[in-house]
């Protein structure tokens, strides 16, 4: 009890290291809201600055032309459309195994430590994967191929969605549906699936989202097409690949029309993103 | 909510379902079944075909592929110790920028932020891993590169150039593109993810852990640092190799920005290569089978070490939901 001043002296240290600390804390804070502002300004602004009718009803165009993103939009659409119609059913099927079917066995763990894998795998590595297995056999670049890859981008995405929304319905419910009689793949599709709506939409909302943007995968699977095609056989334009060569020309025209895509892509993606957890947000305890 | 929805479909799918009969049953197992192994064979069919389709480089060039610097189409001479190196770098200078940061982020959600400010901060640094890629890319090859070019490499090349041992690190042209602008621009990308594995592990301490703390006068950094990190240390490494896994395979973002050179250079600022930017650039125009089966080689090496990196992530993350289990 001898000492007031060293002990004040210690205080007066923790207290500035403490005010360091919170200083720092706030710091990082407004360091990552600062580059999200500085990137969405910049997708606004040069992206806005280009936006017209024509990008919905032209083609690309050759360099210097005037043009529009339709194909690309379209391209894009239908490989959406095939992710989401591979993607889906598979996910949610073996989202179900893991919380109704492999309760308490190792292979679920397994199996959910390979999805959480999938998750986070680079998306580039996929897309080789899809070109040995798909582009190489049939020797060209193909919408399906595109489609394909980005279906096993959405697939882990969905299956722990899937997972978690299940896992969260109380076993209750499963037994007084059991207890009825009904088998359990009804109570499963009749009443789990009911139960776990939002949970599962919102899973698919996201995956949605995250393959709306990827352009590794695409680059060595649909590759580009410069020309209207409705045939998933050949290959196909799409948003991010024509961003990419568009934004990595030396041509002013189409730099503009990268940036009215990026523009329209990265609304597209958040709004679905955004949207997707105000969904979930409403359901309490999650 | 699940008891509403009980009432209304236990109801009608009685009489349906005896009908259906146990068949109804087994078709349906076997095909979740079948899905969940598709998932398992997915990855397995992954690092088989890398394999596969790399081997051809792996014979010709054995283990040179690994650490020779030379990387010629013409020549048909193919080695990867550039592009590796690269991607080492870029990712560890990414996570000198997104660990801390993160850190500070997850203090202020949990600690600092009065709670009205807690939820919309946290959904906009969560939009940050919401925006694609490609558009870190586009903003990085338009805006951030010449920032870097004209107001920070000129700075750091001549302070920092002329250091000791240091120094060969920030020496060169500012041309913008480089190592150094792309590990900035991944370590943005990555911070959202770490954050929020950091946030909500810290929302897992007990509270009567840091109301302890508090009694006893701990200050608030004192708390964060002294009894929130050290209690989920595990599964906070957990985050930051997920960080990592993604820093390393990330595509789209640095091949905009990192030049595409194929010369070894040690300095931040020369313009140098990733094994996925290099994969990106020169798939589609690979000539040879040997420079493909060489670009496959190198999406295998990529895809080994996320595996590595991400598995132990998964390993640490699972070790603190257990300790809560029990």
């Amino acid at each position: 009890m001898s000492g007031a001043r060293p002990l004040s002296g210690r205080y007066l240290r923790r207290r500035a290291v403490n005010a360091l600390g919170i200083g720092f804390a706030v710091f990082a804070t407004v360091f990552g809201l600062f580059w999200l502002a500085w990137i969405l300004w910049t997708t606004l602004t040069r992206g806005a600055a280009a936006l017209s009718p024509r990008l919905f009803t032209q083609m690309t165009p050759p360099p210097g032309a005037a043009g529009g993103l339709l194909n690309a939009f379209f391209g894009s659409f239908v490989m959406l459309l095939i992710a989401i119609a591979i993607g889906t059913p598979l996910g949610i099927g073996a989202g179900t195994y893991l919380s109704e079917y492999a309760v308490g066995r190792r292979i679920g763990g397994m199996i959910r430590f390979v999805n959480d894998i999938l998750l986070s795998a680079p998306s580039i590595v996929i897309g080789l994967f899809c070109y040995t297995l798909l582009v190489q056999p049939s020797g060209h670049f193909s919408g399906w191929a595109g489609g394909v890859a980005l279906a096993l981008l959405l697939l882990p995405v969905v299956v722990r969605s899937t997972d978690e929304t299940l896992r969260l319905i109380p076993a209750t419910a499963r037994e007084a549906v059991m207890a009825l009689g009904v088998p359990k793949w009804r109570m499963i599709t009749l009443v789990l699936y009911r139960a776990g709506r939002a949970g599962l939409l919102t899973g698919l909302l996201l995956g949605i989202a995250r393959i709306s943007g990827e352009t590794a995968p695409l680059l060595f699977t649909a590759l580009n097409n410069q020309y209207w095609t409705a045939n998933p056989a050949s290959p196909m334009a799409n948003i991010p690949v024509v961003i990419f060569q568009y934004a990595l020309s030396p041509y002013q025209s189409w730099h503009a029309l990268a940036w009215a895509g990026a523009l329209i892509m990265t609304v597209f993606v958040l709004l679905l993103s955004v949207g997707s957890r105000l969904l979930i947000g409403r359901r309490p305890g999650m | 909510m699940s008891a509403e929805s009980l009432g209304l479909a236990a109801s009608r799918p009685m009489i349906a379902s005896r009908r259906a009969g146990p068949s109804g049953e087994r078709v349906f197992a076997v095909l979740v079944t079948a899905a969940a192994w598709v998932v398992l064979i997915a990855l397995g069919a992954v690092a088989a075909a890398m394999f596969w389709g790399g081997l051809p480089a792996f014979r010709a060039f054995g283990w040179r592929f690994l650490y020779g610097t030379e990387w010629n189409a013409v020549t048909r001479q193919f080695a990867a110790l550039v592009p590796i190196y690269g991607t080492l770098v870029t990712a560890l200078i990414a996570m000198l920028i997104a660990v801390p940061v993160s850190f500070g982020i997850a203090v202020f959600l949990i600690e600092v932020a009065p709670r009205w400010l807690r939820g919309p901060v946290a959904a906009a640094i969560e939009l940050l891993a919401g925006v694609p890629s490609i558009i870190y890319g586009m903003w990085g090859l338009f805006v951030f590169v010449p920032f870097m070019s004209e107001q920070v490499e000129p700075w750091l090349i001549d302070h920092l150039g002329p250091l000791p041992v240091f120094g060969v690190l920030f020496q060169g042209a500012p041309l913008g593109i480089g190592m150094l602008t792309s590990g900035i621009i991944l370590g943005i990308m990555v911070l959202p993810f770490i954050s929020s594995v950091m946030r909500d592990v810290f929302a897992l301490v007990p509270v009567e852990l840091k109301e302890s703390a508090y009694a006893m006068g701990c200050t608030r950094w004192e708390v964060a640092w002294r009894i929130m990190l050290p209690y989920t240390r595990s599964a906070v490494a957990g985050g930051i190799f997920l960080g990592l896994g993604r820093a390393l395979g990330e595509t789209m973002a640095v091949t905009f920005v990192l030049g595409n050179a194929h010369d070894l250079s040690f300095s931040l600022m020369d313009p140098g290569n990733s094994i996925a930017a290099v994969i990106a650039n020169e798939f589609t125009e690979a000539d040879s089978a040997l420079y493909r089966a060489s670009l496959i080689a190198l999406g295998l090496l990529l895809f080994v070490v996320t595996f590595l990196v991400l598995a132990g992530a998964r390993l640490l993350l699972v070790r603190l939901a257990r300790q809560r289990g029990e």
